[in-house]
């Protein structure tokens, strides 16, 4: 909580910065022959990198794609990536730069919800258009309140293409209950934004459909050495193991537990569903992820996508946000080309508020399906997919959309 | 079914992981009164180095042939680290204000982390570690690690070689002497450069075996795996008495069991649900640290002023 006030406090402090840079020199926008920067934050080094890495290089394919198709006519576009390391305070050192840089008219990021609330303000005082591949905290387009159903949408430039763990966390209970035929589980959550969101949408629908939550535990995200709830785990006779947090605490975890003798699955959101995840963890086989929208692979509409990724030769993959990632990015080119069009074809001063109000509007056949927003800046797409790791893969175990 | 005893075994071996890294605090106050917070990033480079060992080695090497290898490549990178720190870094600051080589060690673990996260191919994320394969032993109802035989074999033979060391060699008299009273040590023509060098690679060298049990039982390492672990560690050695290293193993097995027992029973006490689990544990572990400078001040064995080794 205290953690959370300070952070509160630095964003009201360091958005008020932000606000005056770009009063100052945000309003010359220029017409034909304009260089547009499109932002990347994304932790880029550390624990989370190969899912920073892989946005980043995803948003970047988007950019050369629209640079080589001359997308937006007379506009060159260039990313411009930085590193957040999962950290709210650079997250928020990061927006302030982003926001100052007046050729930036849309970012793409970030991957940690806990990050994301430390930008919000600064980009919607700026009225610089936000879109998260990845934030699936709730909160961050519905308002603290969503829970009692007073929903509100506290920040109007900020967007996501992921879907919430509002959604999430039920449709794995759903996933455990109905299909996995689990009736006792243990649920573990890092404390974080993301984990803590997952673990308390997971344990509603759990216990509504008739399981039982066997026990609770918290870790800190940093931990490595989980011997101690890994026994409790054993002695539980809990059949599973529902996890809200990312794989770097989740694959020594799950190691432990199967360690310790409990050889039982454990099921985590789209943060655990990462290659590394099986590269640290030996003992993964079994072990279970939701991740929002459909298989990447799967898609007919993702083949370019994949092709293309493959041709630009990057040498880390796109990981799980790749696809929404390029979507984010291609959400915010058509903003901006439906602002050019409106304008004869240059961008006018105000190009960035503009930017968020075409944003709002805009609908296109993407790498992950249909791309538009409803009424909070959340994707109307919320089809998702179980992973099962198999043999080394996340293999595909189910595929739905959410109801209810 | 009673989970007292694999929750006393887990602690016990998490607690003989930080007395190995606490060895290693302990030693340089020791002789030189200095707390060396780059010890943890010590313990970290040792873990790059036997991973770097084991990725030399050709593949399907034998884990009986690779863990040697690995433990001697580990300690060799570490003592050197430890030893050119302490010629290039403390050293020139002997003489110097007790804060200066303090806040040079702060500066001494940022930049080692800095130079394997920017260096070291492919660290900016955790690197796969190996694991002894098989299954775990099950000895009266507790459950045993394949990977954690490393470390209960090895924790207690460093301690027995140490002990050894410091009282019956001549280096080891010799070290003693010099923390007693080096001006005095110099005069009876010890060395003690040489003696203020010893230590440090001797703590090093316990860092090592520490890191590559780590990487072991967790299956990875990464560049910020000191940090933690090294705090957890100064703290074990302060627990235990600093300059004290018999003080610093049993320090680090005191932490090492309050963070399981509290992780496994502080929430099933009355009135204390909220503030059990693994979330706390870190919390209980400082609080028992309090509690025990409060009674204690000079540690649970005492900090050995008269004869620090």
């Amino acid at each position: 909580m205290i953690v959370l006030s300070i952070a509160v406090v630095g964003a009201l402090t360091v958005s008020a910065c932000g606000s005056r840079d770009s009063k100052k020199g945000g309003s010359d926008g220029s017409g034909a022959g304009t260089t547009v920067v499109i932002g990347v934050d994304a932790p880029l080094t550390g624990d989370l990198s190969a899912i920073g890495i892989g946005i980043k290089n995803s948003v970047d394919l988007a950019v050369r794609t629209a640079n080589a198709t001359n997308e937006v006519p007379g506009v060159k576009f260039e990313i411009k990536a930085l590193d957040d390391t999962a950290k709210p305070a650079p997250g928020q050192q990061n927006a302030t730069q982003l926001v100052a840089d007046k050729n930036v008219l849309g970012v793409v990021g970030p991957l940690n919800s806990s990050v994301a609330q430390s930008m919000q303000q600064i980009f919607n005082d700026a009225n610089l258009v936000e879109i998260s591949p990845a934030n699936t905290g709730v909160a961050l387009t519905q308002g603290e309140k969503w829970a009692s159903g007073t929903k509100v949408r506290p920040f109007k430039t900020y967007f996501r293409t992921a879907t919430t763990d509002a959604v999430q966390g039920p449709f794995a209970a759903q996933y455990l209950y109905n299909d996995a035929k689990k009736t006792k589980v243990f649920l573990i959550d890092d404390q974080k934004t993301y984990g803590a969101g997952l673990a308390s949408t997971f344990k509603g629908e759990f216990t509504k459909l008739g399981g039982t939550v066997i026990g609770e535990e918290h870790i800190n995200p940093d931990d490595r050495d989980f011997s101690a709830i890994a026994t409790k785990v054993k002695n539980s006779g809990a059949e599973a193991i529902y996890y809200g947090g990312e794989y770097p605490a989740a694959g020594p975890l799950s190691l432990q537990v199967k360690d310790a003798g409990a050889n039982i699955p454990v099921m985590g959101g789209d943060g655990m569903q990462s290659a590394d995840f099986i590269k640290l963890n030996p003992k993964s086989q079994g072990d279970l992820a939701t991740a929002v929208g459909l298989s990447v692979e799967k898609l007919p509409s993702a083949a370019k996508f994949i092709a293309d990724y493959a041709a630009a030769g990057y040498k880390d993959p796109y990981e799980t946000y790749g696809g929404y990632s390029y979507d984010s990015a291609w959400a915010i080119i058509q903003g901006i080309k439906a602002v050019a069009a409106a304008n004869n074809g240059k961008l006018p001063g105000d190009a960035r508020a503009k930017v968020v109000d075409a944003v709002q509007k805009v609908g296109f056949a993407g790498v992950s399906g249909t791309v538009s927003f409803d009424e909070f800046g959340d994707t109307t797409n919320k089809q998702l997919t179980v992973y099962k790791v198999q043999d080394g893969k996340w293999a595909v175990e189910k595929s739905g959309t959410f109801t209810g | 079914m009673n989970e007292l005893p694999q929750q006393l075994a887990n602690g016990l071996i998490l607690g003989a992981l930080y007395g190995l890294v606490a060895i290693g605090y302990t030693m340089v106050y020791g002789i030189v009164q200095l707390i060396n917070f780059a010890h943890g990033e010590i313990f970290m480079v040792g873990g790059f180095g036997a991973l770097t060992a084991y990725l030399a080695l050709p593949g399907g090497t034998t884990l009986w042939l690779a863990v040697p290898l690995m433990l001697a490549a580990g300690i060799t990178v570490s003592t050197l680290v430890a030893v050119g720190a302490e010629r290039f870094a403390y050293r020139p600051l002997r003489g110097a204000p007790r804060l200066a080589p303090l806040i040079t060690a702060i500066g001494l673990s940022i930049v080692l982390q800095q130079l394997v996260f920017s260096f070291y191919p492919d660290a900016k994320k955790a690197k796969v570690f190996p694991k002894i394969p098989g299954d775990a032993f099950q000895v009266l109802g507790m459950t045993i690690q394949r990977s954690d035989l490393f470390l209960i074999v090895a924790a207690p033979v460093c301690m027995i070689i140490l002990g050894w060391f410091v009282n019956r060699t001549r280096s080891g008299r010799a070290m003693q002497a010099t923390s007693q009273d080096p001006d005095t040590a110099k005069l009876m023509g010890i060395d003690t450069d040489r003696i203020i060098v010893l230590a440090f690679a001797i703590g090093a060298a316990f860092a090592a075996v520490a890191a590559v049990a780590y990487g072991l039982r967790t299956g990875q390492v990464d560049f910020r795996m000191g940090f933690i672990l090294g705090l957890k560690a100064f703290t074990a050695a302060v627990l235990g008495g600093i300059g004290n290293i018999y003080g610093a193993m049993v320090g680090g097995l005191v932490l090492g069991l309050a963070e399981g027992l509290a992780t496994a029973y502080i929430q099933h006490l009355p009135g204390m649900h909220l503030f059990g689990g693994g979330a706390w544990k870190d919390v209980w572990a400082f609080v028992l640290l309090i509690v025990v400078l409060l009674a204690r001040p000079q540690g649970l064995l005492g900090e050995r002023v008269a004869d620090r080794a």
